[in-house]
């Protein structure tokens, strides 16, 4: 039991490979790409718009996370991942929280 | 067995601190500067939710379509991205014990970065001399302060780099310097993910 999980050298957590690190680039280039010739050609309008290039860009957080950062190979207490949550649950507080207040508060207008 | 609890044992180890294994106590300082970068999340999403609060309010100056000039905006993104790039590889060149390919995949790194940072000078000086400076709007104050924040950290983490590529060269590839070219291509991934909002928040979504 222990000696299958053993096989893996040391330092697996953080390696990665050429194949998985090339995947990820082409990924982000692609994903680069795709919300450049949405904007430049104006395929959508407003909310659409913006709802294209928030989701690309989130999928290539996503991918840089998985495929550079290697949060997935993670080993088993997943600090690395809870401390993320964590920064993101801030981060979205305040920038969705910003936006509610400030953009959309009908006391004011 | 020791080596398969490593990280699940590192706390205990470092709280009773009687022997501090190499390979625990280096895995507790990256696990440390993920901490710091969370911390580095939470600035720069104050800053963009900034950014998105003010990015309207022009007080008559110029607005985002006709100051920002997507060509360049557009090559600096795709170098960002292949230097993010060439950080996982001097990773993978490190693990293999490379020590040139390391270096060398450092030193491309650091010059990609380089060029970025050229580019981004060249863009504030042709705002600056089109008259909107960071006192112009609010919306300019916003945007000089989070893009030259992701500046600055780009521009830090090339000094960082350089100095380690020297100490490379010194040392070789030990548990102190591996640890900290994990660091630092963990760091400038996390730069890459910041300007890839601040490229879809602000210049996409600006010219549009």
């Amino acid at each position: 039991m222990t000696q299958h999980d053993m096989t893996h050298p040391h330092d697996a957590e953080t390696q990665g490979s050429l194949k998985s690190y090339t995947i990820g680039f082409l990924f982000s280039i692609v994903l680069t790409i795709i919300p450049i010739t949405a904007v430049l050609y104006g395929w959508a309008e407003g909310m659409t718009n913006t709802i294209v290039l928030m989701t690309a860009a989130v999928l290539q957080f996503v991918v840089q996370l998985i495929y550079f950062m290697h949060l997935r190979e993670e080993k088993k207490p997943r600090y690395n991942l809870v401390t993320l949550i964590l920064g993101l649950i801030i981060l979205l507080v305040i920038v969705i929280g910003s936006m509610w207040i400030m953009l959309f508060n009908m006391v004011a207008t | 067995m020791a080596q398969l609890n490593d990280s699940g044992h590192a706390n205990q180890h470092v709280s009773s601190s009687d022997h501090h294994d190499h390979p625990d106590m280096e895995e507790m300082r990256t696990f440390g500067f993920w901490i710091y970068l969370m911390t580095d999340v939470i600035i720069f999403g104050t800053l963009f939710a900034a950014y998105i609060v003010l990015q309207g309010n022009r007080n008559g100056g110029p607005g985002p379509e006709e100051l920002f000039q997507m060509g360049g905006i557009i090559a600096s993104t795709f170098i960002l991205l292949t230097s993010s790039y060439t950080s996982g590889l001097a990773v993978l060149a490190m693990h293999k014990g490379n020590r040139q390919a390391l270096m060398g995949w450092l030193g491309v790194t650091a010059l990609l970065g380089a060029t970025f940072i050229v580019l981004e000078v060249n863009e504030f000086i042709h705002l600056v001399h089109e008259g909107a400076t960071i006192s112009t709007s609010a919306f300019l104050s916003a945007f000089f302060t989070l893009v030259g924040t992701h500046g600055l950290h780009v521009s830090i983490g090339l000094v960082w780099m350089i100095a380690l590529i020297i100490q490379l060269a010194k040392h070789g590839i030990t548990p102190v310097t591996k640890r900290k070219v994990n660091v630092i291509s963990l760091f400038w991934h996390f730069l890459d993910v910041v300007w890839i909002f601040v490229f879809t928040i602000v210049y996409l979504m600006g010219v549009r």
